[in-house]
């Protein structure tokens, strides 16, 4: 499926989360989304009443934050990431939730697992080693992450280091400056180019909405990206002043509902940053089965990043299964 | 219990029901029955009827009400008034603290009322919740704001006295909040009837208003059906009457309360347009689709059900909508993942069933998503027409459903044509991300509320009622206050004008009385159009003066003559959209000719009328002192920006009514003539007047000075004749949109009965005479708010 490129590791079986159709892309189409409009009033106006208009309770809240805790990339991207920190979080990704809860939830046949590890380059190697035979797999951030301010031969070099390292998939971040000045073509070439050298692993093509601003280039960046064979398109680093919010979720969604209706192609999407409480990881999932509809409630399609999220979704989970509150030192931290 | 495992599977939302045992409770303590809510407490009808209310979505009797009779009706308006006088005669700060605390309490039971509400009417929680009882609250919270700045903000003004209010079932907590509101905040006393089918909040509310203690019998509550709202609006103790329902009801109160000196507001139906334009952002306009017909099972006057879409986009955008259609859930109303709930009784269901079949036979196509309707229950799947003709049943009549009929439009001409091809006129949503077109478009639309780029939205703050047949008067705001308000000077005792018999006007010769030289004959034919024109029926009659001597001859004008002169006034649009600026010029253009001739008046005066030349002389400046005034107010009467929600920009306009109608009285003949005709045009109306039949010429006399004013053609038309015979055509005329009569009490009576028709808004004098010489009584702001209606336009912004 993907070359072998290995830097001393094995060719290992990809995760099952990779095994559907890939987007391979289309040529540059300016017409899909020249003339965009989007509506800030009104895409706030949809994102602030939906978390009111669906509400999951009980065991059916219980299974939806079990499904959120399958989607999340368990991620720590930090100056201070150690082999080990690495390691510990990939236990924590292993089994996300404490074994007498997943008994409790009648799913010890099956425990839940995360969706992935993300980390920066230079650990994915660890994190392969640390989820060997875990069938998770390890995302890298590459690129220049965050801010991808470095010369595309070195962006390109990090995604095959990276890859070959065993990263499964890709976290990309687009050049915030050719979508802020309108270079499309640059764009896409960029993109496409980075796309390339992922090979079999999946791409991840980060928007920085923060940084875009205006949801009319949050579309359209996000569109070129799909266009250009983007997996999956994610919202933000988690370094931008304003992360992953519903409104701009609400539009890249709606971009990748156009995008699926141009070519038939499903792409994923991940919100990243900000999604901290079982609450956001709810109003997210609601909003990936009202606008794209159930397919996209798989780790597939559908992503969080996070890093502190997992513990909240653990404490509420332990509260449907005792009804007591739950005290976070009764959890395993990641 | 649902395995966790397959729950993983399916993704369901499963069932998220909201508690109700707290209203069940409350029921169950009310099982023998509601009473009326009077004087301050629960009483029983007086003769023992009683009616059932029901549960829409179970199809079970949840509670019985009283049904009021014309006994209830009169001990809650004996009550009613009781209470005004010590209510009226508060401190603004006291009956503010009394309508802060209805809000707080209202916030305090907002569960309780929110699950109620949805038992009782069949909407689903969410909206109760999110939208009825919070917006219920705030109404309350604002108009304590104004009961505390009534007095310094509207002053020369009290309160009406006793209002009689009738609400309809489609938002029971909402609009009773909307009409008890201001009417306590104004210093004036209620009583109101809720909808047949949902009184149970509003008795809900008569126990919040004991437990905060206001003051017995300001507020009255009688529940009933129609007989009992047909017995308040003819209660003849009933100051004012505010009904939101129906056009048909609507009309029959219009006709019953004609002449009676009561004061109406009227929030009736409509069928609003829903227009997206090509460069709209069409993922919003789904959700705003949603938002405008699918909210409250569309059980909404204003809601948007007329969907008229751009050609280019019409395929895009519906594919789009019904793809949305599926992801809607129609179901239980308490459960929190219902979109629609129930609707809100058989009866409804069967009318919009009836309707969506009568659309289909028409030839319209049918899109009804795959989704599950619950077994029993009044539920109706949201519906979408495409393919729709302007002219189909579906497409004109208010179907109060969650049924949207689609339309293609190709230029925004176009799209403004059909949006204003409706006897309605409440409100109107425009999808357009051009700022140019769709403030263009909220100008030319006639309604009373626009939303640009979003749809249904409302606030205290706001202005809200209709254009046209939707009605007249607003509810929130500074606007809907003066619907509970009066100019001071009409409550204090006034001087009833004579109805002194006056012989029929006749087309035959008079005795010959000229002696000496011979002037040169000046006939006073019609004004037409900018022309003179020759009455229709060629007759002219004598004028005489107090001697019985013949002053001359004017023109004898009928109905025909009425026709044309609307006619004339409809073509002259142009005078509505010049600028401001430019009408004030023509009126101080017309104050100068007058003064020109103000010799020529003064001598026109004194002949016709007898008075003496001090007096004359004092007419003619104050004719000419009003219309600098006027002149002087043409670019003033500024709209408003309300403060309603963050970000967005609520524009309240004053829009002049088009045409309207203008008879005058016989007093001050031409100073009552330039009272009411100079705010008019001031304000951009064209105007049909008649004026005096016993003193014309004073009129007739103006031709020449708007001829040398530059007053446009059609601006100012003046028909001489019968005035109570002409005032009925202009009330019947659909064109007028709008009729001051100044009169007899009967020519009163009659304008007001004939203007149901179209649902004019009319202002008569019931009779009484005013000073025309005083400018309390004779100018000022309330001529102008009279001249004009409010548009209330709702531009969000952001990028």
């Amino acid at each position: 499926m993907r070359s072998d490129v290995g830097l001393g590791h094995a060719p290992r079986k990809l995760a099952l989360a990779n095994h559907r159709q890939r987007n391979e892309g289309t040529a540059l189409q300016m017409a899909w989304f020249d003339a965009m409009q989007v509506n800030l009033s009104a895409a706030e106006r949809r994102t602030a009443t939906l978390p009111a208009r669906r509400s999951v309770k009980k065991e059916y809240q219980a299974a939806w934050l079990v499904k959120a805790v399958t989607c999340i990339d368990l991620t720590t991207l930090a100056g201070d990431d150690t082999p080990g920190r690495v390691r510990r979080l990939c236990a924590k990704g292993r089994r996300p939730l404490r074994d007498d809860l997943v008994a409790a939830l009648g799913l010890a046949d099956d425990p839940p697992r995360v969706g992935a590890i993300c980390v920066y380059p230079a650990m994915v190697g660890p994190a392969v080693k640390a989820l060997d035979g875990s069938g998770i797999p390890v995302a890298s951030v590459a690129t220049g992450f965050p801010a991808g301010q470095t010369p595309l031969a070195q962006r390109l070099g990090e995604i095959r280091y990276a890859v070959g390292e065993g990263a499964a998939e890709i976290d990309i971040v687009i050049s915030r400056a050719q979508a802020l000045t309108g270079d499309w073509q640059g764009l896409y070439d960029e993109v496409k180019a980075m796309r390339e050298a992922c090979g079999a692993a999946h791409l991840k093509a980060i928007l920085a909405t923060g940084d875009l601003k205006t949801l009319r280039n949050v579309y359209k960046a996000g569109m070129v990206a799909m266009m250009a064979g983007a997996d999956f398109i994610k919202t933000s680093t988690g370094k931008e002043d304003v992360n992953a919010t519903l409104p701009v979720s609400l539009v890249m969604l709606r971009a990748i509902r156009d995008y699926q209706h141009q070519t038939g192609v499903r792409v994923g999407f991940k919100p990243a940053g900000g999604l901290r409480t079982a609450k956001d990881a709810l109003n997210w999932l609601i909003l990936m089965k009202e606008e794209l509809g159930r397919p996209w409630l798989e780790p597939d399609l559908f992503r969080i990043g996070a890093s502190s999220l997992l513990a909240d979704i653990e404490r509420q989970i332990e509260h449907f299964v005792t009804g007591r509150y739950a005290a976070g030192h009764h959890h395993a931290v990641g | 219990m649902v395995l966790v495992k397959d729950i993983l599977d399916s993704m369901d939302y499963g069932p998220s029901p909201e508690a109700n045992d707290h209203a069940s409770a409350w029921l169950e303590q009310h099982a023998g029955g509601f009473g009326h809510f009077i004087d301050g407490a629960f009483v029983a009808p007086a003769d023992g009827a009683m009616i059932d209310v029901f549960d829409p979505a179970r199809e079970t009797q949840i509670a019985r009400v009283a049904q009021g009779s014309v006994a209830d009706i009169d001990r809650a308006v004996v009550a009613a008034r009781r209470a005004f006088k010590p209510w009226s005669a508060l401190p603004g700060h006291v009956r503010a603290r009394h309508l802060y605390a209805l809000a707080r309490h209202i916030q305090k039971r907002e569960r309780f009322l929110s699950v109620l509400e949805s038992m009782d009417n069949g909407k689903p929680i969410r909206e109760t919740r999110d939208i009825d009882v919070p917006l219920a609250a705030r109404h309350f919270y604002h108009h304590a704001g104004w009961a505390e700045l009534c007095a310094g903000e509207f002053p020369d003004h009290v309160p009406v006295g006793v209002c009689g209010q009738i609400i309809p079932w489609n938002f029971p907590l909402l609009m009773l909040a909307w009409k008890i509101a201001p009417a306590l905040a104004a210093g004036n006393t209620v009583v109101l009837k809720p909808a047949e089918f949902t009184p149970l909040t509003a008795l809900a509310f008569a126990e919040i208003c004991l437990e905060v203690g206001l003051p017995r019998g300001v507020v009255n509550i009688v529940t009933g059906d129609g007989s009992t709202g047909a017995a308040l609006v003819d209660h003849a103790g009933v100051d004012k009457i505010a009904f939101t329902g129906s056009t048909e009801i609507g009309r029959l109160i219009r006709r019953v309360t004609a002449g009676t000196g009561k004061k109406l507001s009227l929030e009736l139906g409509g069928k609003s347009p829903f227009i997206v334009f090509e460069d709209a952002d069409l993922d919003a306009a789904v959700e705003g689709v949603v938002d405008a017909i699918w909210f409250n099972q569309g059980e909404v006057c204003c809601a948007g059900s007329r969907l008229l879409v751009q050609e280019g986009i019409a395929d895009r955008l519906y594919r789009k909508l019904r793809a949305r259609m599926e992801t809607l859930r129609v179901g239980d109303p308490l459960d929190k993942s219902t979109d629609i709930g129930a609707v809100v009784a058989p009866v409804q269901l069967d009318r919009i069933r009836a309707l969506v079949d009568k659309g289909t036979q028409e030839g319209a196509q049918l899109f009804q998503p795959s989704i599950a309707l619950p077994a029993r229950g009044c539920f109706y799947p949201p519906t979408l027409f495409t393919g729709v003709e302007p002219a189909s049943t579906i497409a004109e009549v208010e179907i109060f459903g969650p049924v949207i009929a689609g339309m293609t439009f190709r230029t925004p001409d176009e799209a403004v044509a059909l949006a204003n091809n409706t006897r309605y006129g409440l409100a109107g949503s425009i999808w357009s991300e051009n700022i140019d077109r769709a403030l263009d478009v909220a100008a030319r639309l006639k309604a009373g509320v626009i939303w640009i780029n979003a749809t249904n939205l409302f606030d205290a703050a706001s202005g809200f009622g209709g254009y046209r047949e939707s009605g007249f008067g607003r509810e929130g705001g500074r606007e809907g206050l003066y619907e509970y308000l009066v100019p001071v000077w009409e409550k204090k005792p006034g001087k009833a004008r004579k109805d002194a018999a006056r012989p029929a006007l006749s087309p035959l010769p008079a005795a010959g009385t000229v002696a000496g030289l011979p002037s040169i004959d000046r006939t006073a034919k019609l004004y037409v159009g900018g022309q003179q024109a020759r009455p229709d029926g060629g007759h002219s009659y004598s004028v005489v003066d107090r001697a019985g001597r013949s002053l001359g001859q004017a023109g004898l004008g009928n109905r025909k003559d009425i026709r044309n002169a609307v006619e004339a006034a409809a073509k002259a649009t142009g005078w509505s959209t010049v600028t401001a600026h430019n009408r004030a010029q023509v009126l101080y253009y017309v104050a100068e000719n007058l003064a020109a001739r103000g010799g020529e008046f003064e001598a026109r005066l004194m002949s016709m009328t007898g008075i003496t030349a001090k007096a004359a002389a004092a007419e003619v400046a104050a004719a000419i002192r009003r219309t600098f005034h006027y002149a002087a107010w043409a670019d003033k009467f500024d709209g408003a920006v309300h403060a309603t929600r963050a970000r967005h920009v609520t524009l309240a306009m004053n829009e002049p009514w088009g045409v309207m109608g203008i008879v005058c009285p016989d007093e001050a003949p031409l100073l009552a003539v330039m009272s009411l005709v100079m705010p008019a045009i001031a304000m951009g109306n064209r105007v049909i007047v008649v004026p005096s039949a016993r003193h014309p010429l004073a009129a007739t006399d103006l031709y020449q000075v708007l001829d040398t004013s530059d007053v446009p053609a059609g601006v100012v038309n003046i028909i001489t004749g019968e005035p109570d015979a002409l005032a009925k055509v202009l009330a019947e005329h659909d064109e007028v949109s709008a009729l001051w009569y100044a009169g007899s009490k009967s020519g009163s009576a009659a304008v007001e009965a004939a203007a149901a028709g179209n649902l004019k808004a009319t202002w008569v004098d019931h009779g009484r005479a005013r000073d025309w010489l005083d400018d309390i009584q004779a100018q000022g702001r309330d001529f102008l708010r009279r001249a004009t209606q409010v548009k209330n336009i709702w531009v969000p912004y952001g990028e």
